[in-house]
């Protein structure tokens, strides 16, 4: 068993593309492997700035040989077949061996493919990686009409101790390579694939990736312990540097203290996006004045001269973003937040839904409706105005609320309705200010960070202010859910604008194609109504959106749009917490339920009963029901009650049974007591089970039969009360 | 150690450094523009498959950049130092570390990284895939190999290197102030020689260009341009080209130019430069 080594050595590969290249690397040599049937054992393939590697150990001395036999003419068979058949196979008559089949001798060609070495595979299978490979960006180089992420400058293939002959993109594979551009000058070569990670780390380059990362994390971290700091974590961060440096050498920086009264948001940001520099913070867990950059150098003079220009480059970045933010601040000390709000009017939101001043006014008008129409309940006890939840807490309803209704937090009072609606209209009105603002100029990332700054800078109650920031929330699954009353309001407003505008001029995501997060936009209001437990009247608030943006698409098909579009997103942001689609499918067909809260809870409670050993007997009963319906219907049978007589002792258990339980369960339905609905429900599965063991529904005469079909008709319907089985899988 | 070079020193080092390595020392071309990349020693030259090796100082304008001389980094008018190579040679890299060497950068001490950066000029409807070059984080060079030059494939590839000069010579000389770079060594300082002009041309680009005046003339070199492409001289029309795209700039720092209407006007330029490259290439680049 040999070990194989392949070096593709470049100009510097971008960071963000060195991860997926090696993992590209190795994917395209295992399948070139197992096509040319050469067996070898575990691959490693990782990067550094310049350089793709990949070693294979336990690489077989050869593929294995096959043989093939193939069935030809009859040995007398007319020369014109016989010569065809020599074409096909490649073979010569002597070559060809004549079998006695019993049905007269038959011409046979047994065609054997021969192992071939290692090393003929893989001059083959280098050539082949390096012309397929797919970068997210190549290009061309020279005079060469050749193709690759930087100008390609050396390829090591190695076979244990022996070069692999081959030839790519202009470059002849051998064993020398290239080690740090300073440390190490002049070739090195490469003694064998076990030798590589050392004779480069002897050259200071560390040529795994993760390593380099463990060092750059425990030397900064190092680095700032020693002057009483911490690293403020950055994975992103890590993995970016050690994708820009060879030989990582954290060093720790400091900048001027004047500085912190910037916003740390924008200090960071500078720190991170323009200069991949780590932030520190101090004991109390403030941002630092200092920071930590990865050198990719053992400088001669210990890194004085490395941290000073570092240090001068950030301060003038930090000068500049001060001018900025001071600028800011001038105008709104001046003329408060809305001193940015016409501006607002010459940003295009988009061509069909207008400015972003039309878009505040469309959201103010939102907020102000949510805020009133009681559909946000009181914080609970204990949240702060600015309070966010993490929204791996999902599913918050509680399928079996007690003491009274599960569902039902305190509304608002009126009072607090109106007051909570003026608030709501402030922070509409604000909420986009900041996008005219010098500093989310220079940091768009800031969009709202700075927002709420500036509004407390003006003054604004604490609670608009956090909206400004919060009202963009959630971005993602997992990141925070607003649940502070305005902020709330706000950040629902917002996304059922966007979502609603589009929809509303039959702009709806098709396949991969989201160009306005649409999806993001469905979820966020998903989990914010989720979360807060909002009880909100979505065709109604659905209407509105649409109104106020004057939409086009004709209203039945953009409610019936929305509502499918919703229930796909909740299959989806559900799935992770195990709730099951066909559940969610089952009570969304009832129609009619537009509140998510309620929705989701029946949907628990469904579940908990369908995998229950009587609500999987009852599925079963229902499904029999259904069908002996559906077939009945067919025939046009008659279906009536009045028919007269009570029948049987099973019949009549079950319409007793069904007596009961249809009042109950449709109680218990209307107080939102899923639970017991479904309990109700299960007190079916007995009187079910024994009318299909002693009942025999299509009995000759039509009158018994069309009672026994209303018998079943009444037990569907009391199903259907709460949720349609029919969609229920299994 | 010795004292760094000043701000004269580090052009005639590159020029020699470079002049050196087989390229032609050329001088800046005479009209107003954005970057050095506008120079047609770069733009055209770029262009058709003649080999071509050369550098030169290209004095830079950006009328948004102004800061009447008030901010330590920013300027209206400043300095590039551009080298093409075409076609790029296998040892780019080095070479251009090797002009490092030649200002007094020394790399033991300083940390020189190349940083994945694209460049895309949208006017010149030209792109290619490089770097930034940061010196102990900043940025002091681009380094692009060229794919495409007005729409068209560039074959082979130029090499294009551009030195910010304040920049790296504010890095070589230690200066936090772009006006306390020694000029010279006789005791000139850049201030000495440009604050004024930033003060006086701030001054003229933000409040009193004479925008219906710039919007005619806009008109006119455009006209010009059009007419020198159906008279086949590519050259003189590229030079109006060069003067559309300047003039829209001083519109554009005049905040006249909306944001809907900026693409367009970019959309004009990139016409001409492609009307007037693909009649260079047609008559023989």
């Amino acid at each position: 068993m040999s070990a194989f080594l392949l070096e593709i050595l470049s100009e510097e590969i971008p960071a963000r593309m060195q991860v997926a290249a090696a993992e590209q690397l190795r994917t395209r040599f295992e399948a070139g492997m197992k096509a040319a049937g050469l067996a070898h054992g575990v691959v490693t393939a990782d990067a550094t700035p310049r350089r793709l590697w990949l070693i294979a150990g336990d690489v077989a001395a050869a593929s294995q040989g096959s043989a093939e036999e193939v069935k030809g003419p009859r040995a007398d068979a007319p020369a014109q077949a016989i010569d065809g058949f020599l074409k096909k196979t490649g073979l010569t008559r002597e070559q060809l061996e004549e079998r006695d089949t019993g049905k007269g001798v038959v011409l046979f060609a047994v065609l054997r493919r021969e192992g071939r070495a290692a090393s003929a595979i893989l001059s083959d299978l280098v050539p082949q990686i390096i012309a397929d490979f797919a970068w997210p960006k190549s290009m061309r180089w020279g005079s060469a009409p050749s193709r690759w992420v930087r100008p390609l400058s050396g390829i090591v293939a190695l076979l244990d101790g022996d070069v692999v002959t081959c030839a790519a993109h202009g470059l002849t594979a051998g064993r020398e390579t290239r080690g740090h551009r300073i440390h190490a000058l002049g070739p090195i070569s490469i003694t064998s694939p076990e030798s590589y990670a050392d004779q480069l780390r002897a050259a200071f380059v560390e040529v795994h990736s993760g390593t380099r990362q463990q060092l750059i994390s425990q030397a900064a971290a190092a680095a700032a312990g020693a002057q009483g700091l911490t690293i403020l974590p950055d994975e992103g961060l890590v993995r970016e540097n050690a994708g820009l440096t060879e030989w990582p050498v954290p060093l720790l920086g400091r900048f001027d203290p004047a500085f912190l009264t910037v916003p740390p948001e924008v200090i960071q940001l500078t720190m991170r996006t323009n200069q991949k520099y780590f932030a520190c913070a101090d004991a109390t867990g403030a941002l630092a004045p200092a920071f930590v950059c990865v050198a990719n150098l053992v400088a001669s003079d210990g890194g004085a001269a490395i941290v000073a220009g570092n240090e001068r480059v950030l301060s003038a970045r930090l000068s500049d973003a001060q001018f900025f933010w001071e600028q800011d601040l001038a105008v709104v000390k001046a003329g408060g937040l809305e001193a940015f709000l016409p501006k607002l009017d010459s940003i295009v939101f988009h061509e069909k839904l207008g400015t972003v001043a039309d878009k505040v006014a469309r959201v103010e008008a939102l907020a102000t409706w949510l805020a009133e129409s009681g559909a946000i309940p009181s914080p609970l006890e204990g949240e702060g105005d600015s309070a966010l939840s993490p929204s791996g807490v999902r599913g918050v309803a509680p399928a079996d609320p007690s003491p009274r209704s599960p569902l039902a937090s305190r509304p608002l009072p009126q009072g607090e309705r109106e007051a909570l609606a003026a608030l709501a209209a402030r922070a509409a009105r604000l909420a986009k200010a900041d996008l005219v603002s010098a500093t989310v100029g220079e940091f768009p990332e800031l969009q709202g960070v700075i927002g709420r700054y500036l509004a407390l800078a003006g003054g604004e109650d604490p609670a608009v202010a956090d909206a400004l920031r919060d009202h963009y929330k959630p971005v993602g699954q997992g990141d925070d859910v607003p649940t502070a009353p305005i902020s709330t309001v706000m950040a629902l407003a917002d996304k059922l604008d966007t979502l609603c505008a589009f929809f509303a001029y039959e702009m709806i995501p098709t396949g991969s194609k989201d160009p306005f997060a649409l999806r993001r936009a469905a979820l966020g209001i998903l989990s914010i109504c989720l979360t807060n437990n909002i009880r909100l009247p979505m065709f109604e608030v659905a209407r509105l959106a649409r109104d106020l943006t004057g939409g086009t698409w004709e209203r039945t098909a953009y409610r019936h749009a929305v509502n499918d579009f919703f229930a796909d997103r909740l299959k989806v942001q559900q799935r992770e917490a195990g709730v099951r689609h066909d559940l969610i499918d089952a009570v969304f067909a009832l129609g009619g339920e537009d509140d998510f809260v309620r929705l989701l809870a029946r949907v628990h409670a469904l579940q908990a009963f369908v995998t229950s050993d009587e609500g999987a007997n009852l599925l079963a009963g229902y499904k029999r029901a259904a069908n002996i319906l559906k077939a009945a219907e067919k025939d046009g049978a008659a279906m009536a009650a009045s028919a007269g007589g009570t029948g049987e002792g099973a019949e009549t258990a079950l319409a007793a049974a069904l007596d009961a339980a249809l009042p109950a369960a449709a109680t218990a339905v209307a107080q939102e007591r899923f639970t017991d609905a479904m309990t109700a429900l299960a007190s079916l599965r007995a009187p079910v089970d024994a009318f299909f063991t002693d009942v025999m529904v299509n009995d000759p005469d039509p009158g018994i039969r069309a009672r026994r079909l209303a018998l079943l008709a009444r037990f569907r319907d009391a199903v259907h009360g709460v949720a349609d089985f029919s969609r229920i899988e299994g | 150690m010795t004292q760094p070079l000043s701000f004269q020193n580090i052009i005639l080092a590159l020029q020699s450094y470079w002049g050196r390595h087989g390229c032609a020392v050329l001088q800046p071309y005479d009209m107003e523009m954005g970057a050095g990349t506008f120079h047609p020693a770069t733009t055209l030259r770029a262009l058709g498959p003649r080999p071509w090796n050369a550098c030169f100082v290209q004095p830079s304008r950006r009328p948004s950049d102004g800061r009447y001389g008030q901010n330590p980094n920013r300027l209206q008018h400043y300095y590039q130092f551009q080298v093409i190579l075409k076609p790029s040679p296998d040892d780019l890299i080095g070479l251009y570390l090797g002009s490092l060497d030649a200002i007094g950068i020394d790399r033991t001490k300083h940390d020189i990284r190349f940083v994945e950066d694209d460049w895309e000029s949208p006017t010149l409807g030209a792109w290619g895939l490089g770097w930034e070059v940061w010196c102990d984080g900043m940025e002091v060079s681009q380094f692009t190999y060229f794919q495409q030059v007005a729409g068209l494939d560039c074959a082979p590839v130029a090499g294009e290197l551009t030195y910010g000069l304040e920049r790296l010579a504010m890095y070589v000389q230690g200066v936090e102030n772009v006006y306390d770079l020694a000029y010279n060594d006789a005791g000139v300082s850049y201030g000495d020689v440009f604050l004024e002009n930033e003060k006086q041309f701030s001054d003229y680009n933000f409040n009193h260009a004479n925008t219906e005046r710039l919007f005619q003339h806009f008109k006119d070199v455009s006209e010009e341009c059009r007419a020198l492409v159906d008279a086949r001289l590519p050259l003189p029309a590229y030079d109006q080209a060069i003067k559309a795209s300047h003039i829209f700039n001083q519109l554009n720092a005049r905040g006249v130019i909306s944001v809907a209407e900026r693409q367009a006007y970019i959309g004009r330029v990139r016409d001409l430069v492609k009307a007037v490259a693909d009649l260079h290439v047609e008559l023989g680049a």
